[in-house]
């Protein structure tokens, strides 16, 4: 995994309450391959493109002067809905590198770890004030850094945000959980016999 | 010392280790589906094995077929690939399968607790949202990303920080036509679309302990639609005799000496929760949503709601988005609202109870829209064929389909055509979720039937009255 320790990027305000994995990426692309020509399109894509395939010019990542964006500015329970991790996929396909939203899905939310994005939960009216100043001057910079724990917003604001210890570290370090996960064997073999005895009914 | 919840209980006998403020969580079984090829493509590239494939079991739903019984006809050779993949993976790593025509094959969530996979007292993981679905059996299941299926696989166990709990207690009796999904609708609407984020939810009240064991899966069923990737309810008699001689559900000794741990399991009368929410059982009627997320939800006897009623802006537009997209208007009656098409499926409400509560208002009556019921396995299947409700649903010309996830999200093929309207008894009413721009109204079994057969939203009860 790609580690995350400070980031500055362009900034994109997607204004969508409750934005679900559904509108992130449709299911009928979810049986294709990330590594696929093309896989970037399907990021909002019922949002982005008409039946024809033609632009929504109204769909504010059509507007070139957000086209690079790497940062999203999101509204409250991005990413609630499906636990498809494709909707990670997609970000990481059009370069997103963290997401800033009052709140999000927890199941998203612990997807966008496992590939590098940042998650980061900041009081409503903090993500209010940062789309309206990104809608004020499309292409503005956010900047990100894990280790202070702060968001800076295009006027030089800085917000602090909260993050697990956990999470803070395997991001700092671009960690790989399994194989973490596999040097506590031991540990998971020892608690395997103490609950074969404990739960002995559920062995088959 | 305060008790303990019924979460709290489950979660500490399975932490392992903790580490930077996270516990390393045991998984006591695993559910996998067809779309969980990819993590074990990861597993594969990585030469990884997996640590308990004893404990894991795989069935396809998302995307089966719902009209045919041979893969054959399935168009796209992606879909067949992936359809088919679950059978080799199962082969492979050596997973207990129900796969492509086998009776129990299903929607994993139908499946799980059928098959007697779910018990009491579990922690169970699945890579879909439903999964909380399962602790309708006073179990801690929720679902997960593919990242972390692959995790499961290898290690059985997850990195979890431990949420917080919450209870909703409903008391009261239900009213007559009003069930457990229009229960759900109506705490999705009270606490909103996120306003579980964080939290296990238990269910407690009377009326939830009134619950069958089919009305208690569905109100699990929903409660990511509120944020909460947990829903629970307490085990008692109504489970265990549920579980008695399931398959994969202990036996003799085993079962007794399984039922004595589950009986300590439900929460102390003077366990604290983090939020308490309380709702009346008697003020629930049957439910419809209207707009793109299930919080959208009203009464049946109500108009749709007026976003200038809203104080936050943001609210306020986003009610405004949904109406254009819905295309539907402030003000109107939920009863003037007309369906394209009925679903009656999904891990909401695919089991036998929700079929013979459809079946009820269909009976006699006729579709005049389209409207098809694809149950929530093959075995739901069979058993209602017994009891001749394919009968009634084809008489009235509702089409009986094959076990699968079907039209709640599509991927099979059957989706709604762009602007077309449902009445379904599915979890999401999300933009495109029925198909590209299709148009989804959340409803209960009985009511989508009630659609069905007068072209219109109908308070059900009505249509009972009579019967
Ligand atoms: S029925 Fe719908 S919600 Fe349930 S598992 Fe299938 S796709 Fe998901």
């Amino acid at each position: 995994m790609e580690a995350f320790t400070i980031f500055k990027g362009a900034g994109v305000p997607i204004d969508i309450q409750n934005c679900d994995t559904d509108q992130i990426i449709p299911a009928r692309f979810l049986r294709r391959d990330p590594a696929d020509e093309g896989y970037d399109r399907y990021l909002f894509h019922d949002l982005r493109f008409a039946e024809d395939g033609s632009e929504i010019a109204d769909f504010i990542l059509n507007n070139p002067a957000y086209r690079g964006a790497s940062v999203i500015i999101a509204e409250i329970n991005w990413g609630c809905g499906s636990s498809r991790e494709n909707a990670v996929y997609v970000l990481v396909a059009n370069g997103i590198r963290s997401v800033v939203a009052p709140s999000f899905g927890d199941i998203h939310y612990n997807n966008c770890m496992k590939h590098g994005i940042l998650p980061v939960r900041l009081h409503r009216s903090d993500c209010d004030t940062l789309r309206q100043q990104l809608h004020d001057t499309p292409g503005a910079q956010i900047a990100l850094d894990l280790e202070a724990q702060t968001v800076t917003g295009p006027d030089g604001k800085s917000y602090d945000f909260e993050i697990d210890p956990f999470d803070k570290h395997g991001l700092l370090n671009g960690l790989d959980e399994i194989g973490m996960t596999l040097g506590h064997d031991a540990d998971i073999t020892d608690f395997e016999r103490r609950h074969r005895d404990d739960f002995g009914w559920l062995e088959q | 010392m305060t008790g303990k919840t019924l979460f709290e209980k489950i979660w500490k006998r399975h932490i392992v280790t903790k580490r930077h403020g996270q516990t390393l969580l045991y998984i006591d079984r695993h559910l996998c589906h067809d779309g969980s090829f990819g993590a074990f493509n990861r597993l594969r590239q990585r030469g990884l094995g997996m640590r308990r494939p004893d404990q894991t079991f795989m069935t396809p739903d998302h995307y089966t077929p719902t009209h045919t019984a041979s893969l054959d006809d399935l168009e796209d050779p992606r879909a067949r690939e992936i359809a088919a993949a679950v059978e080799v993976n199962a082969k492979e790593f050596g997973v207990t399968a129900f796969p492509w025509g086998d009776r129990r094959q299903g929607i994993v969530h139908v499946v799980g607790p059928e098959q007697g996979i779910t018990l009491p007292g579990l922690t169970m993981v699945c890579g879909d949202s439903h999964t909380s679905t399962h602790g309708a059996l006073g179990c801690i299941a929720f679902g997960i990303g593919s990242s972390e299926v692959s995790h499961v696989l290898a290690t059985q166990t997850l990195w979890q920080k431990t949420p917080k709990t919450m209870r909703i207690t409903i008391d009261g009796k239900l009213g007559f036509g009003v069930t457990a999904k229009d229960v759900i609708l109506a705490i999705i609407r009270k606490i909103s679309a996120f306003g579980g984020t964080g939290h296990a939810i238990e269910y407690a009240g009377s009326a939830i302990r009134d619950l069958s064991m089919e009305g208690r899966l569905t109100i699990c069923n929903m409660p990511i639609e509120a944020g909460s990737r947990f829903g629970m309810v307490a085990p008692d008699e109504t489970t265990f005799s549920y579980i008695e001689g399931r398959p994969f559900a202990p036996k003799g000794e085993k079962w007794e000496e399984a039922l004595t741990f589950w009986r300590t399991l439900p929460s102390d009368d003077d366990a604290a929760f983090d939020v308490e929410v309380l709702l009346g059982g008697d003020a629930i009627a049957p439910m419809v949503t209207w707009g793109n997320s299930p919080q959208d939800a009203v009464q049946v006897t109500e108009r749709l709601p007026d976003p200038d009623s809203e104080t936050d802006a943001e609210r306020k537009a986003a009610m405004a988005a949904a109406y254009d997209y819905m295309d539907l208007k402030p003000g109107m009656a939920v009863t003037d609202i007309r369906p394209d098409r009925v679903f009656i499926g999904a891990c909401t409400n695919s089991r036998i109870e929700d079929l013979r509560s459809a079946a009820a208002v269909a009976k006699g009556r006729k579709a005049v829209i389209p409207a098809m019921v694809v149950p929530g396995s093959g075995l739901v299947r069979a058993q209602a064929e017994a009891e001749g409700l394919d009968r009634i649903f084809t008489d009235a010309g509702f089409d009986w389909r094959l076990a699968g996830c079907s039209m709640c999200v599509g991927m099979n093929g059957d989706t709604l055509k762009p602007g077309e309207r449902s009445a379904s008894t599915s979890n999401r009413n999300f933009r495109g979720r029925q198909g590209p721009a299709s148009r989804t109204h959340l409803v209960s079994p009985a009511m989508a039937a009630a659609a069905a057969v007068t072209g219109s939203f109908t308070d059900v009860r009505k249509l009972m009255e009579g019967s």
